[in-house]
């Protein structure tokens, strides 16, 4: 574990994992019309796993599951890439929180106010 | 399979520039529904963007306009000899086109391009913010 982990904790991993899965996700909802395309996700808490036990996150990227499959053979349903969306950029924006916590309480330190 | 890394940017402000070229092509054929013409040949036949996904590295991906193809559907004869442009038998040929079917079509186009807009706008903003992180 390096210094910058210890003092960020798990958050520094966590952020850099939801903006991976936003891209994964933004990927999803612009390939929303395009035949064959198989839409993707990451399962976060395995990869959160792995990326702090500093393992490749490869395995944690899994195919979606249809609720109901569309005739031309893409997987992307609107609703669930949306709300996927919007609950990943809630979950940054609380991890990005935290970190301004932690750079706050270390700046305070470093001043000795 | 190419190895390009795609940033947010790349993948959202791709799939706008594919709806656009989409929303283009209904736009055209909603135009030349209802035109006439003396061949069958010389029909207007409705014209369909064929997507494609491009990958990127870390299971990134975004769209592109493979080519653009005409619709397969036959233009409908009908026989009115007194068009100026009707064929020594009378007929003249209607565009293929559905105007309902273009209809739907450029409102999903349009659904489909906000969603992207409403990516690309999240994502800014939480860029944004992290670019003030210690501040």
């Amino acid at each position: 574990m390096s210094v910058g982990d210890a003092l960020l904790g798990i958050h520094a991993t966590a952020l850099q994992l939801r903006s991976q899965r936003m891209s994964m996700l933004a990927s999803n909802i612009a390939n929303a019309a395009t035949p064959n395309y198989k839409a993707r996700d990451i399962n976060f808490a395995q990869a959160l796993r792995q990326a702090s036990n500093g393992e490749s996150i490869e395995s944690s990227v899994e195919y979606r599951v249809p609720l109901q499959p569309s005739l031309d053979g893409n997987t992307v349903e609107m609703s669930t890439e949306q709300t996927a969306f919007a609950e990943n950029a809630l979950a940054y924006r609380s991890s990005l929180s935290f970190l301004q916590g932690r750079v706050g309480t270390m700046m305070r330190a470093l001043k000795g106010e | 399979m190419s190895n390009q890394t795609l940033s947010l940017f790349d993948i959202s402000g791709r799939a706008m520039a594919a709806q656009l070229v989409r929303l283009n092509t209904t736009a055209s054929n909603l135009a030349n529904a209802g035109t006439i013409s003396g061949t069958e040949e010389g029909a207007f036949r409705s014209l369909k963007p064929v997507f494609r996904t491009i990958m990127g590295d870390d299971g990134t991906a975004t769209v592109a306009i493979d080519k653009i193809v005409s619709s397969p559907a036959a233009p409908t004869k009908r026989h009115d000899p007194s068009h100026p442009l009707a064929d020594k038998n009378g007929d003249v040929w209607e565009a293929a086109v559905d105007s309902a079917a273009e209809m739907v079509e450029m409102l999903e186009t349009s659904r489909q391009y906000q969603n992207n807009v409403q990516v690309l706008q999240t994502a800014k903003g939480l860029m944004l913010e992290t670019l003030r992180l210690g501040q």
